[in-house]
């Protein structure tokens, strides 16, 4: 009897490892939106409370502002966003043919600024560059996440879902450990989410300000004490899509607020 | 600096009318250092100011432990068609303004 007990529980032993690691199912996955309160999910429903409308105000005189020596303003060959930036952002990142590698909203926003305005890049987490993604993204705003679905990035998802089960840091933890494990419990009394990166960039109330995924990834790594990725590393961007994929068939939300 | 401002298009005489004003702004408390040690300088908005057809109507002083991007919201009767005149006054200068209108029938 005690042995069929060792056997069953060693079995359940052996189990364990690849029940923990599964995937959130399509149907049970849940933007961040419905892990806060009441009052931080008003401030992000009315447009006239959330101050991430203040960035996409500043991302539309930005749009139409001619810069770089090329003197061309993004409108210039975009045109109105509302029509043409509708659902790009629910596809980014995405493989820029020339690099063959994929590349951020706000890496594809520098991309133009150098071949195509002659402008000077911006710098990561600028006022500027968190402006003008957050008015690109804001026009996919209720669009289906659907990044990753192309098949020549599907390596770079392997590479993304790979560091995001991959154990680092001091305190030797994955991000699977927290956001597939153990989400709807919580933190140090902060909601523990699925990491679904449905709003970004996006106003966190602790930041003061908007902010990109990427910073979000990199405040999670120093929480778990491991040494951050620098801004738009191939590891970080790689995290980024599979993220992206990982929340696919979502609404995006941005610019959304998050505590 | 970019506003939000959220004052009903439409009212009767009489009712009691919300408005909300949003702005963009740090808010640095002027408590904070830098990673070398030295002091961020204080730099906030101080006073906000709603005039309704040129009489103030609203008035707020704000002070360092105000949130970035202050978000006011208050209360009051829509007496006749005009403008709303808004003004943020601040720390090195800083000055902002913004208005809406409302028709009051």
């Amino acid at each position: 009897m005690s042995d069929w007990r060792a056997i069953a529980a060693a079995a359940l032993f052996a189990a364990a490892p690849a029940l923990l690691a599964g995937e959130i199912p399509p149907d049970a996955r849940r933007s961040g939106y419905s892990f806060m309160g009441p009052e931080t999910r008003a401030m992000q429903d009315d447009d006239t409370s959330n101050p991430g409308m203040l960035f996409v105000l500043d991302g539309e005189a930005l749009w139409a502002k001619k810069t770089g020596s090329a003197e061309k303003a993004c409108a210039d060959c975009h045109g109105d966003a509302r029509g043409s930036m509708k659902g790009v952002a629910a596809r980014y990142p995405a493989i820029d043919k020339a690099l063959g590698r994929p590349v951020t909203l706000d890496q594809r926003i520098n991309l133009c600024r150098a071949n195509h305005q002659q402008a000077t890049p911006l710098p990561y987490e600028s006022r500027d560059l968190l402006a003008l993604s957050a008015f690109v993204a804001h026009q996919s705003r209720s669009v289906a996440i659907t990044a990753g679905d192309d098949p020549q990035a599907r390596p770079f998802v392997e590479q993304g879902r790979d560091l995001f089960m991959r154990r680092e840091g001091q305190l030797n933890l994955a991000c699977t450990n927290c956001h597939d494990d153990n989400f709807d419990r919580r933190l140090a009394g902060a909601p523990i989410t699925q990491g679904q990166p449905t709003g970004y960039p996006l106003y966190r109330l602790e930041w003061q300000t908007l902010g990109s995924l990427e910073r979000r990834l990199r405040s999670c790594m120093s929480g778990v004490r491991a040494q951050a990725y620098d801004y738009g590393s191939p590891e970080l961007v790689a995290l980024e899509l599979y993220l992206m994929s990982r929340a696919r068939g979502l609404p995006m939300e941005t610019p959304a607020v998050r505590p | 600096m970019a506003a939000l401002i959220n004052v009903p298009a439409k009212a009767k005489r009489g009712d009691v009318i919300e408005i909300r004003a949003l702005t963009s702004h740090i808010m640095e408390t002027g408590f904070r250092h830098t990673a070398d040690g030295k002091l961020v300088p204080r730099d906030i908005i101080t006073s906000f100011t709603c005039r309704y057809n040129g009489t103030e109507i609203f008035r707020a002083d704000l002070f360092p432990a105000i949130a970035a991007n202050p978000y006011l919201s208050f209360f009051t009767v829509a007496k006749e068609s005009g403008k709303f005149e808004f003004e943020w006054i601040g720390d090195n200068g800083y000055s902002s303004t913004a208005s809406a209108s409302i028709t009051v029938e």
